[in-house]
Formats: C-alpha cells, structure tokens, sequence
C-alpha cells in the first residue's frame, strides 16, 4: 500500500503543452505573411488554356506577369467588356499598349539585379476566349522592347 | 459537499491541447497552397523586332516550308488542307523528320520551315493548341533522336552537349508571320 502512495509523489508532472499553440501560431502567421500568393488582385477574368508541353518557371523574381482579359463584372460599369491588358493593378486598354509595356518592364527592372537582365522573362497569363488581336499587340510591344523571353502560361492538360 | 465544489472548480479551465493541432492544419494549408501556385507555360523566343521584317519566303523551297494557317473562324488548314488539331502533329513530324525522303517533305529536318499564320480574330485557346501540337512534335522528335543517340529521353536539363547536338540536328524552327486582319475583333 504504501509502496503506491510513494510512487505517486515522485512522480514527475507532464510536460505543459499549453504553449505549443503559441509556437505553431507563430510558424502559421510567418507562413501567412511570407507567401505571395498573387502580387495583385485581378480585375479581370483569366481562364488560361490546357497545354502539355509545359516548362516550369523556377525563379519568380526574374518573372513579370502580365495578364489579359475581359474586365470581371465589379469593374465592367467602368471599363467595358472588351478584352484589357492588366499590368501591376492598373487596367489597360488596347490602345496604350505601346506606351504602357516599356514602363511596366523598366519597373520591373529596377528589382531584378543588373547581371541577371537578360534572363527576365514575361508571363502572359491570357484568357482562352480572347482574340489574338490583343496578344499580338502585346507580342509587338514587348518586341519592340527588347523582352523577347516570353511564357504563355497554361494549365497542365491530363491525358486520356 | 465541499469536496463537490473543489472538483467543479478544478475543470474550469479550457483544455487547450487539441488547438496545436488545429494550428497545425492550418499551417499545412498554407504550406500546400503556397508551393501549388507554381506558373508553368510554353516558353517562346521571339524574335528581335525589325522594321521591315518581311521573311522572303520565294528563297524557301517549297517542300521545305510548312505553312499552318488558322483563319478568324478558328479553322485549321496545313498546307492548303483544312486539317483537325488531332491530325496537326503527326503530320508536322512527318515532315520535319521525312525518314523515307519524301519528295514533297523536307530535305533535312535542319532545313525545315514552320510558318505559323493567324488571323487577329484567331482565339488566343486555338492558337495555344496548335502552337502546343508544333511544340509536341518537336519534343517528340528529340526524345526520338536522344533515345537513338545517347539512350536517354530528351530533357531540359540534360549535358548542355547532347542538348546542343539534338537541337543542331533539329533546330526548332518556328516562323510567325503578322497576322492577316479580316475582320472586325469579337468583343
């Protein structure tokens, strides 16, 4: 009997778990703020095409994304329906293509170190529905600007 | 009595073991959702903006060019063929190949010529896919050469000397002329 009762007094109290929470909170909140999901809302609708001949983009510093589609229903009271080109959070139409691109690409620059310039490369995230029309002003204006290293990005298409 | 009061007071407080473990879903939700956001695409080179950049196709011989040519209605025609996307690639890698020495296909598959047209109305979905169906035989026919070559599967990040070699033998030629305008965009 009293061989219990001595047992019960050495034993040792159990590790306090109660700050693991605070440990874990700490990790998720690092977690939250470190990952960019997506550098800025989109106010247009981009539904990229399937494609199987993918390649992978490994450093996303040295990328720059430039989207293209129609504007979502929230903005289309402002800016239409037609097909837009959204760069950083600005909207823009066909029109100011041209002037627009080399000022987005020079913004981007700035960022990437010197030695690594020639290795930037654009990201076209383009709507499936949109015409060529568009792209192609922007295939001409990127030309024109000297990016030649161009990703059409698209979705991994499962076979079968 | 007293005894009743003293446990009802011992289990006031909230047990608090099981939200590490709530933490740590949310944590691994961040995790996956951070590392499946990863851009992949087609990668294209293109080429250095010029003025008057009219290719002379009257040098090219004929039976080394291979015009693909999509209309504003989104129809396909290779080599003055209407032809369906499913059939494009099988028949780009016949010609760029031409194992038999086809009169009507390329010489060599150095020599071979894709020209790419399209209209401004072509849908951007359309021109992906055919541009993937190109790439596809291609891609195809490297993996066919590296296999005979070296024995290994023709990949990105092979020795920087067997890719070189591949692609010397078969260069990636792809050609996009301006695109023809016939009609009013579709908005």
């Amino acid at each position: 009997m009293s061989k219990f009762s001595k047992k019960n007094g050495k034993a040792t109290p159990a590790i306090s778990t109660a700050s693991l929470p605070d440990i874990i909170f700490m990790l998720l909140f690092f977690f939250m703020v470190a990952t960019v999901m997506r550098d800025s809302s989109l106010k247009i609708n981009v539904a990229t095409p399937d494609a199987t001949e993918l390649t992978k983009i490994k450093d996303k510093s040295l990328v720059n994304n430039i989207y293209i589609g129609r504007p979502t229903t929230q903005y289309q009271n402002l800016y239409g329906t037609s097909p837009m080109l959204q760069l950083n959070d600005k909207l823009v139409s066909k029109g100011n293509v041209e002037n627009e691109i080399p000022l987005f690409l020079e913004k981007h620059k700035l960022k990437v170190p010197e030695g690594r310039h020639g290795a930037i490369t654009s990201s076209l995230k383009v709507d499936g529905d949109v015409t060529m029309g568009i792209v192609q002003d922007l295939k001409t204006a990127l030309r024109k600007s000297g990016q030649l290293k161009i990703n059409y990005s698209a979705r991994q298409r499962s076979e079968g | 009595m007293a005894k009743s009061i003293l446990n009802a007071r011992k289990s006031m407080g909230i047990n608090a073991s099981s939200m590490a473990d709530i933490a740590f879903l949310l944590l691994i939700f961040f995790l996956v959702t951070a590392t499946i956001l990863q851009d992949k695409g087609i990668l294209v080179q293109l080429p250095v903006w010029q003025e008057d950049s009219i290719i002379d196709t009257g040098k090219v011989k004929k039976r080394n060019l291979f015009i693909v040519k999509l209309n504003a209605n989104d129809n396909l025609m290779v080599r003055g063929k209407v032809t369906k996307v499913e059939d494009l690639k099988e028949q780009a890698k016949a010609f760029i190949w031409n194992p038999l020495q086809d009169e009507a296909l390329s010489e060599t598959p150095a020599k071979a010529i894709i020209s790419l047209q399209h209209d401004r109305s072509t849908s951007y979905e359309k021109y992906i896919q055919v541009y993937n169906e190109l790439k596809a035989a291609y891609s195809e026919l490297w993996t066919e050469l590296s296999m005979q070559l070296y024995g290994i599967p023709y990949d990105e990040g092979m020795e920087l000397a067997m890719k070189r070699e591949i692609r010397r033998e078969i260069p990636f030629i792809i050609s996009e002329a301006e695109p023809t305008d016939f009609e009013q965009e579709k908005f």
